[in-house]
């Protein structure tokens, strides 16, 4: 085992620590885990496992399941363009392009340095000041292609938003 | 809020004085005066709140659970996100009172994951309210205990859905299942268990204080008390509206400067679209959907498009268990895109609507049975413009 993978383990028998070992835990350790690493690799499975009584296989059924959890590998900001109706009447096409543009990449990819993912997702409850989208745990609304440019340029310049911390709305 | 007319929701407020009248009343009175204003749930399905909260307590068990249901994900829909922004005090009495009623110590938040920047500040509500004694063990110095816990979704709409959100929170797929046995018989962790949604809760604290009486002089006789309407769309004034259920739509357009809208869809994605010509009715339990969901469509909107966003959203979302939801949004989402491309026979179209009411009539969960009526509505109101482009 080399030095990373045992520290990743470390990490993570800290995390699973938190909680109990009960059926109603596995969501919210799931949860903590891709928060925490940004995704659930398959080594994390087996620990879960291991720590709640819950077979893998059930545990990759959870997984699945939930459009925030994955077991890719995602950017250290993964953000979320929404595509609900009130966002696509405010222009949301326009901010795809964009997204796209200023990135280098499509929808469903990430960049080259690991640091961002481009990803759809359904109506935020933003919809009072649309366009709108989630950057991890902040939403953004009133997107303007300026606006747009703007907030990647600060997640580029300082990492100020701590991937771990809870974000707000903006 | 952006109407100055302050209703129930947004006036007055001091923190404990519902829950102090609740422990004096007694579980009894309180579930007779909730049944008494004739609530009904502000979550979509419209289940009276007082007949909910009778069946849980009268459960025999030796644990009980109180679920807010803070999934808010039907398209168009924000004025949870206000209230736990706004008014979280508000929501975790209404959840304590809930706990009086039925008999019930532990209480949870279930948060979709994408409103997860709101726990930090739930749960600083939480603990303020515990120092202040209105929240944890030996409230106001009484036998009565609660505690509230906050559960994180994890973006899935259909978790929503009350067994899906049970069987989510117990550690499993959000997937619905069959009922009975109902949630008041066998919830979280197979407890008996009240699902309230946010604006549910948030009225009980009024009801409770000032009684069934004053409640049921705003609305209709059978949808009482006011409604927070999430308006969007092609209107002057985007926002959170309270307003009296039975209002119309032509009123409510008034109201939010949306006057001139080609149609309105009520109650989201979901619900209904609604033409020019019926902005004469009402939106209450006896009339629109009342879920609270406004988007308005301006004259320049192309409907289809409109269709199309929702069905994508339907397939999408589809937990697809049961064949008629899975297999029927994708038919209809195929449909739309041969409408689009003009290839669409009547005849075809005739096929599809059947196929609606199959779904309807043959899906497990509200999901399936609600997504044909956004295709149905905006085809019948739009047949020409669909048809023939
Ligand atoms: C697909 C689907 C999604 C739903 N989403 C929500 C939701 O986000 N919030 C909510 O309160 N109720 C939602 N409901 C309704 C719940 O099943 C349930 O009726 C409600 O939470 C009960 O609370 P109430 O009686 O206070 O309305 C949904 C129902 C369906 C079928
Ligand atoms: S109706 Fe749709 S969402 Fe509901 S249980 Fe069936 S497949 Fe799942
Ligand atoms: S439609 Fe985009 S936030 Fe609601």
């Amino acid at each position: 085992m080399t030095a990373g993978i045992r520290a990743a383990t470390d990490e993570l028998q800290d995390v699973l620590r938190k909680f109990g070992k009960n059926r109603t835990d596995l969501l919210p350790i799931l949860v903590e885990i891709n928060r925490y690493f940004g995704h659930i690799d398959s080594n994390s499975i087996i620990e879960v496992s291991r720590y709640t009584g819950v077979p893998i296989g059930e545990i990759h059924g959870v997984i699945t399941f939930y459009s925030f959890l994955g077991q890719k590998k995602r950017g250290r900001f993964v953000i979320r363009l929404c595509r609900t109706i009130s966002c696509d009447m405010a222009g949301k096409d326009q901010i795809v392009r964009v997204l796209e543009k200023e990135l280098g990449i499509c929808f469903g990819e990430t960049t080259d340095d690991g640091m961002f993912s481009l990803e759809y997702t359904n109506c935020i409850g933003m919809c009072n000041n649309p366009p709108a989208m989630l950057i991890n745990d902040k939403a953004y609304g009133g997107l303007t292609p300026e606006r747009v440019v703007e907030i990647l340029d600060s997640f580029k310049l300082s990492e100020y938003q701590d991937m771990f911390g809870y974000g707000g709305v903006e | 809020m952006k109407n100055e007319k302050k209703k129930i929701l947004f006036g007055e407020f001091v923190t404990g004085a519902a829950l102090t009248r609740a422990l004096e009343m007694g579980p009894e009175a309180v579930v007779t005066e909730v049944k008494a204003s004739n609530l009904r749930g502000r979550g979509g399905a419209g289940f009276p709140t007082g007949l909910k909260w009778e069946l849980t307590a009268k459960q025999e068990s030796d644990e009980k659970f109180v679920i807010c249901n803070a999934d808010e994900g039907e398209p168009g829909t924000f004025k949870d996100r206000l209230l736990l922004m706004e008014q979280p005090e508000k929501v975790l009495e209404g959840m304590a009172i809930a706990g009086v009623a039925i008999g019930a110590k532990q209480g949870f938040i279930y948060l979709r994951g994408e409103y997860v920047y709101l726990k930090k500040e739930l749960e600083e509500a939480i603990s303020s309210m515990e120092d202040r004694g209105f929240l944890g063990s030996r409230i106001n110095g009484g036998d009565f205990s609660f505690s509230v816990e906050i559960r994180l979704g994890a973006g899935a709409y259909v978790c929503g859905e009350e067994f899906a959100l049970i069987s989510s929170m117990n550690g499993y797929r959000g997937e619905p299942r069959n009922k009975p046995p109902y949630p008041s018989e066998a919830g979280y962790r197979d407890k008996p268990t009240v699902v309230n949604n946010v604006e549910t809760l948030c009225y009980i604290p009024y009801i409770v204080t000032k009684g069934a009486q004053w409640f049921k002089e705003h609305g209709t006789r059978a949808s009482t008390g006011t409604k927070l309407f999430s308006v969007s769309g092609d209107v002057k004034h985007p926002g959170v509206y309270e307003l009296e259920l039975g209002i119309t739509v032509n009123q409510l357009l008034a109201e939010v400067g949306g006057e001139g809208a080609k149609s309105v869809q009520v109650g989201g994605a979901s619900g209904l679209n609604v033409a020019e010509k019926d902005f004469d009715q009402p939106i209450c339990f006896e009339g629109l959907p009342p879920g609270g969901s406004i988007i308005v469509f301006g004259h320049q909107r192309d409907m289809l498009h409109v269709l199309k966003n929702f069905m994508e959203f339907f397939v999408e979302e589809s937990c697809g268990q049961c064949t008629p939801c899975r297999e029927g949004n994708y038919r209809l989402l195929e449909g739309v895109r041969m409408l689009e491309k003009g290839e669409c026979s009547v005849r075809y179209l005739k096929e599809l609507e059947a196929l609606c009411d199959v779904m309807k009539d043959s899906s497990k969960c509200g999901l399936g049975q609600t997504s044909p009526n956004a295709f149905l509505s905006i085809v019948e109101n739009f047949k020409t413009e669909i048809l023939y482009r």
